[in-house]
């Protein structure tokens, strides 16, 4: 081994490098400093948060009593864990019991079709909390793929011809500042209207919203791939005339790789939008997730709504993040551009 | 015997706000096959369109190009063009980014193995075998403009254009690409038209040198033929008297008799090139080396 009198350079090893690093007194200040910046910092500005949010709500009264504090969400976010497990519990429980019936209705002989019929009961229980989160996430899941599916082609074509671009852009225009709430009540007729079946394979609402998030989340994928797919580099369009690359090869070799970080720059605002959008929708459309969940704790105007609400508000604010960081990973991930910084 | 490729009093003119913009007139030029071309002049003076024109990317407004008899109307791998900037695709590797030439003009003609032998054999010719795999971004600008070269020679075009494909090199790495290019001619034997802003550049690689005089309506001023023997030697020529002959007419060119508009006279540089005004301040003469 290395003689640890030597200076550290002439080893080669990068951990080795580090513990000398460590050891020296430099390295000593060097890494506390970074570790108060990334861990130190950010708690200590967490805490003054909590202290600053406990303060200041118990200064707001309202008719269901003062707005809840830190201490509050926290004993409703357990309280709605043990609701989900006891539901849980009890759907267990219920399914116990049937296949129970069903071995007895067997040991006694009775016709298949009864059997049949025993067998397809459903728990009907409430839905817990983390079930609406779930249903929230596969909503704006819905929404949000249906809108890339639409969106990216859509703006390859109009990023590929300046007259279609002429074209589209004034609509594209008018329809992306419009709200959720104005959209709401239209797709709710035409869902309604349109969507007539004897079996439905979707509820009508779980529809409305999520068709109601595609109607939001269209307009900034399609902004951003038609313009980098407008923004090709001169150049290595000329390589493709030089090549005399077909339409397609041209498309699938050279525009869309190099709009690639473009595209998913719009995917990931479009999902953004999105997450906001569905909670509005879902309040108004009473798709069972969170929208629906914070407008039931509103109407219901328990003592322990605010509070329940303040826990659904947070889940929304992380969802949303995670949501957001799986986005970035993705788009680190496809992005040939090592050099962007991206965050 | 007819010319192998034929610029035939070429003019292009462009509307513009101001009116009608008349950058080339009657460029008349005749290339044998296997020559080695180059075009040299200031900034501005329709160098590039010249070879666009010839590539097939613009569309002259007089006269026409004829290539083996056949005119020229659009691009085409038989006029393979080294750009300047590299002009590789970023997200793909430096095997893939030739492979991508060879695939799409060797589609029919050769098979899969062949097809990934060429393009082997192309990147080798370049000294690039040991890069095969990493991406423009992961290499240096020399050896993207190798890379650059490989992929225009794996068409096998019947005509090379290069446009400055030195031009944004630093000066060492320029002359190691030179020497490559030599060595690259002195096997294959092309046909080459390349521009250039570097006079030594000009005068080392080309059979012919052809002079441009200023835009707009630039047309050709001069045509030197360069009768030194192949092959050449950088280092022999420095104290060569042809080659400082004529080194010292192109220069004598391009700035007595066809200054730069906006060129003002300065101090003596070390080293001719002919800056573009934009990026370097103008250059000016110096005594013939």
């Amino acid at each position: 081994m290395a003689n640890p009198i030597t200076s550290s350079k002439t080893i080669e090893s990068a951990t080795t490098d580090k513990v000398f690093g460590y050891l020296s007194g430099e390295g000593l200040t060097r890494s506390f400093s970074k570790f108060a910046r990334n861990i130190v910092v950010p708690v200590f500005a967490l805490f003054v948060f909590l202290m600053l949010w406990d303060s200041g709500a118990k200064q707001v009264q309202t008719s269901l009593g003062a707005l809840p504090g830190p201490d509050a969400v926290w004993i409703q976010t357990q309280a709605l864990y043990d609701e989900h497990n006891a539901e849980r519990d009890k759907e267990a429980a219920f399914y116990e019991r049937l296949q129970k019936r069903v071995d007895k209705a067997e040991a006694a002989g009775k016709p298949q079709e009864k059997i049949d019929k025993i067998k397809n009961r459903q728990y009907t229980g409430p839905e817990t909390f983390f079930d609406q989160v779930i249903t929230s996430l596969v909503t704006v899941m819905t929404g949000f793929i249906l809108a890339s599916l639409i969106a990216i082609p859509l703006g390859i074509i109009i990023g590929m011809s300046q007259t279609l671009y002429q074209a589209f852009n004034p609509i594209i225009q008018l329809f992306k500042p419009v709200s959720p709430l104005a959209w709401l009540p239209l797709v709710t007729m035409v869902v309604s209207a349109v969507y007539v079946t004897n079996d439905p394979m979707f509820s009508k609402s779980y529809l409305t919203s999520a068709i109601t998030v595609t109607l939001c989340c269209l307009w900034p994928t399609i902004i951003n791939t038609a313009v980098g797919v407008s923004g090709v580099s001169k150049d290595l369009i000329n390589v493709s005339k030089v090549l005399r690359l077909s339409w397609f090869t041209k498309t699938s070799k050279i525009v869309i790789p190099s709009s690639i970080p473009m595209i998913f720059t719009g995917l990931r605002l479009s999902l953004g939008i999105g997450w906001m959008v569905l909670i509005a929708a879902e309040m108004l459309a009473q798709n069972p997730g969170l929208g629906k969940f914070v407008w039931d704790e509103f109407q219901n105007g328990s003592s322990n709504s605010l509070a329940r609400i303040m826990v659904a508000v947070l889940a929304i604010g992380f969802v949303g993040f995670i949501l957001d960081r799986a986005m970035l990973m993705l788009q680190r991930s496809v992005n040939w551009d090592k050099n962007a910084i991206l965050r | 015997m007819k010319s192998y490729l034929e610029i035939d009093h070429v003019g292009i003119t462009f509307p513009t706000d101001n009116g009608p913009l008349t950058v080339l007139e009657d460029v008349h030029l005749s290339v044998n096959e296997g020559e080695f071309i180059s075009l040299i002049g200031h900034s501005g003076c329709g160098k590039s369109t010249v070879l666009n024109i010839v590539a097939g990317l613009l569309q002259s407004t007089n006269g026409g190009v004829v290539l083996e008899n056949k005119e020229v109307t659009d691009p085409g791998p038989d006029r393979a063009v080294v750009f300047q900037n590299h002009s590789l695709l970023p997200w793909l590797s430096v095997y893939d980014n030739v492979k991508l030439a060879v695939d799409q003009v060797f589609k029919k003609s050769k098979s899969k193995a062949e097809r990934d032998e060429w393009v082997r054999h192309n990147l080798e010719l370049v000294h690039m075998s040991h890069a095969l795999n990493r991406k423009p971004d992961e290499i240096s600008g020399g050896m993207k403009q190798r890379v650059g070269i490989a992929r225009a020679l794996a068409m096998e075009p019947k005509v090379l254009l290069m446009d400055e494909p030195f031009g944004a090199l630093d000066s060492l790495t320029r002359t190691h690409m030179q020497d490559s290019l030599m060595e690259i001619q002195a096997t294959l034997n092309n046909t080459v038209i390349m521009i250039t802003h570097d006079v030594d550049e000009a005068v080392l690689l080309s059979d012919r040198i052809i002079m441009m005089t200023n835009g707009p309506n630039a047309t050709i001023g001069e045509i030197l033929e360069v009768d030194l023997e192949r092959p050449r030697d950088r280092l022999g020529l420095a104290e060569d008297p042809h080659y400082n002959h004529y080194r010292a007419e192109v220069v004598k060119f391009l700035h007595e008799r066809h200054q730069h508009g906006e060129a003002q006279p300065q101090a003596a540089k070390t080293q001719e090139q002919v800056g573009d005004p934009e990026e370097t301040p103008p250059l000016s003469l110096v005594s013939g080396g």
